[in-house]
């Protein structure tokens, strides 16, 4: 398949790993930020054509992991409030909110449907004026603009009944916050969607004031290869610097109208992450001139306080402190078909991913 | 160990572990008899001093159009094929249908011609069937279920009981996996992607018929939900031993995998209606597949793996590149990614 086999090719990854292998020197460790990354990672056994002195650990970009477990419970209220229609991305119906998720409120008698675009709920708001639509909206940089063009759309048509129930996030706070937390990491494989949009820019500080490497990189075993293979060169040489390895897809300056769109839309404010407690700054609200599209103004219910799972380890997962084998849940009591955590549930959850290539 | 939820979810019926635990829990617990704990495709019944096959299935599919079927062709053919991979040769079936009241008399009439078409192509009888109409809103459209009888031969009685199985056996599927499931996803979500993928579904039954009469299968089934993934699994369950897939000769047409790689999807979890997986040993393994390739129905049939005495109880998939990861069953119903 195009754009596909050729960055499959195993000669060209066994190429990248003897280079490797042969100008590694230093301990160091990487953080795959997103859960994409961490999945192909896993998928194509990269781990074992690495040297032993290079470590990969997962980051916090998988967005249903994210994602509040106050988000979820809110979601799971406003769907029991009459005459409303929850739409959302497939892998958020099986969250376990504080007590239940959507698929069980599904089948209480919910309407809660699965949607592959935002625009799809759009049309599912024209053609019920009699009930009031929530998107749940969820991601970083990559899904926002959608969102965004999907709330424009939505006050140019006049569509009174739609609304999104925002918990969409941007990624730099996070991945600062990792580093300002301690967490030992040399340098960043960073999100090459979300770069896709906001250019490269991003990142700079990450460089020039914490001294990490940043490769921004596409998510096939090639990119991957190559995306270590270039940060190793950085720190071996002691020059980390934000470069970009996801050339066909990463522009310097990104998706200029995407990011109009994302700045005509939304506003950043402090957010909570799952497990990571709340970042400034790390969260897109919508903004007051739009407000009439904000379920979050819309609906007035009562979300009683949330708690995380017992025992679930999510939280120092996401921050590359513990893998899933380390908790006393995985693959016993947390599995995906009964996940305790929403790192076992998405496709591209850390544990899901460790789950699916077990050996 | 009892069932986890205290309501039925669409999970339950997706043909993976959520509906073999409803299975395993709750029905065999009530209808438990020696025939039905067999879980074959079809029940061998002795009457008088012959062995039936018998099986049953309802298709509630949506849309009941879709590229390469309808739920009328559908109808026969997954009857016929549980039958066939029982080494069946299917006789006679019903065909029982539930119709929502307002459904247009003209999509009844092409759904119903499909049915006598393929159950000709079959070589099967429809003799005897039932007529319900419900409210409208109490149904989707058109739900339809058939039962089907047929005679088992006594050399191949034992076909879908996987006796025998060592390690080194190979494992056939005749021609490309996920077909079905994608055809119909492409259908029902208004995806446009603009592809070809076409539902693989169609009646097995001659085909099987010449690979049995000519050969030695240890095992074989038809990998509808849940996929080939799922038959597997129940396979290594069994035989208390693994299997190892070579992910590079899957047989997967390109808007397949194309489809899989956008939503996120394994093309192994993907619904087949016109696929049979066997287990024979390598040098039987290499004649069979020379009769299904001779076929219309198995031009792209394929050894995909073989069973092994390592990781017991396990279905492992290696890669071009090195990596391996056990394949589960289905956990749920499959759900795409969010980006």
């Amino acid at each position: 398949m195009k754009y596909v086999d050729e960055y499959r090719k195993k000669d060209l990854i066994l190429s990248v790993s003897e280079k490797l292998k042969s100008i590694s020197k230093k301990e160091i460790v990487l953080m795959e930020v997103c859960g994409g990354h961490t999945m192909a990672i896993h998928r194509f056994g990269l781990h074992s054509l690495l040297p032993s002195n290079i470590r990969l650990i997962s980051g916090p970009g998988c967005p249903v992991c994210v994602s509040s477990q106050h988000f979820i419970d809110t979601a799971m209220a406003y769907s029991k409030l009459p005459g409303v229609i929850i739409t959302t991305y497939g892998d958020l119906i099986r969250v376990p909110g504080s007590s239940t998720s959507l698929e069980k409120e599904r089948a209480n008698g919910s309407d809660v449907r699965i949607i592959y675009s935002v625009l799809d709920a759009l049309e599912i708001a024209k053609k019920n004026p009699e009930k009031r639509v929530v998107f749940l909206g969820i991601g970083f940089e990559t899904t926002a603009p959608l969102t965004a063009a999907a709330i424009l759309q939505a006050q140019k048509e006049n569509i009174p009944n739609f609304f999104v129930l925002s918990a969409h996030k941007v990624m730099p706070p996070v991945m600062k916050a990792l580093v300002d937390e301690g967490v030992k990491i040399d340098g960043f494989i960073a999100p090459g969607h979300v770069s896709a949009i906001t250019g490269t820019a991003i990142y700079d500080t990450l460089a020039s004031e914490c001294g990490l490497g940043v490769v921004i990189s596409g998510f096939e075993p090639v990119d991957m290869m190559h995306s270590v293979l270039m940060l190793t060169e950085q720190l071996e040489s002691g020059t980390p610097k934000v470069e970009v390895q996801y050339q066909r897809v990463v522009q310097h300056d990104g998706n200029k109208i995407a990011q109009q769109i994302l700045d005509d839309v939304f506003e950043l404010r402090d957010d909570q992450w799952r497990g990571l407690g709340t970042i400034p700054k790390s969260g897109l609200r919508i903004r007051e001139n739009l407000s009439a599209f904000d379920a979050e103004k819309h609906f007035q219910v009562e979300v009683p306080e949330s708690t995380e799972p017992k025992g679930c380890i999510c939280g120092q997962i996401l921050r590359g402190l513990k893998t899933p084998v380390d908790c006393g849940l995985f693959a016993k009591k947390c599995t995906p078909a009964d996940p305790v955590g929403a790192c076992m549930v998405s496709g591209e959850g850390t544990c899901a991913t460790y789950y699916k290539y077990r050996s | 160990m009892k069932n986890r939820e205290d309501k039925i979810l669409l999970g339950h019926g997706s043909g993976g572990r959520m509906m073999h635990d409803l299975i395993e829990n709750l029905f065999l617990k009530h209808f438990s008899n020696t025939i039905l704990d067999e879980q074959t495709d079809a029940a061998i019944l002795n009457v008088g001093s012959k062995e039936i096959a018998f099986t049953t299935d309802s298709f509630v599919i949506d849309p009941l159009f879709f590229p390469g079927g309808n739920i009328g062709k559908l109808a026969v053919c997954g009857t016929v094929n549980d039958l066939a991979v029982s080494g069946a040769e299917p006789l006679y079936i019903s065909v029982s249908m539930i119709i929502e009241e307002g459904f247009p008399m003209k999509d009844l009439e092409i759904i119903v011609e499909s049915l006598a078409t393929e159950a000709k192509k079959a070589g099967v009888l429809i003799v005897t069937g039932d007529t319900k109409v419900v409210n409208k809103g109490k149904c989707d459209k058109l739900f339809i279920n058939t039962a089907g009888i047929g005679r088992v031969k006594q050399e191949n009685r034992l076909v879908s009981k996987a006796l025998d199985i060592q390690p080194g056996d190979v494992i056939i599927i005749n021609g490309t996996i996920g077909d079905h499931g994608m055809a119909v996803m492409n259908a029902r979500e208004s995806f446009n992607f603009r592809t070809s993928v076409e539902s693989d579904c169609a009646s097995l039954n001659h085909m099987i018929r010449e690979v049995l009469d000519q050969s030695s299968v240890k095992f074989m089934r038809d990998p509808t939900r849940g996929g080939v993934a799922t038959v597997l699994n129940e396979l290594v369950d069994k035989i208390q031993l693994g299997i190892e897939l070579d992910e590079s000769i899957l047989p997967v047409t390109s808007g397949v995998k194309a489809m899989c790689e956008l939503l996120g999807f394994d093309p192994l979890h993907i619904a087949n209606e016109g696929k049979v997986l066997m287990v024979a040993s390598e040098q039987e393994g290499n004649r069979i597949l020379e009769i299904l390739k001779k076929n219309e129905l198995g031009r792209k049939s394929a050894i995909i793996g073989h069973v092994v005495a390592d990781h017991p109880g396990k279905v492992v998939l290696k890669n071009e590149t090195g990596g391996r990861r056990i394949v589960d069953s289905l956990s749920g119903d499959q759900l795409p990614r969010i980006c």
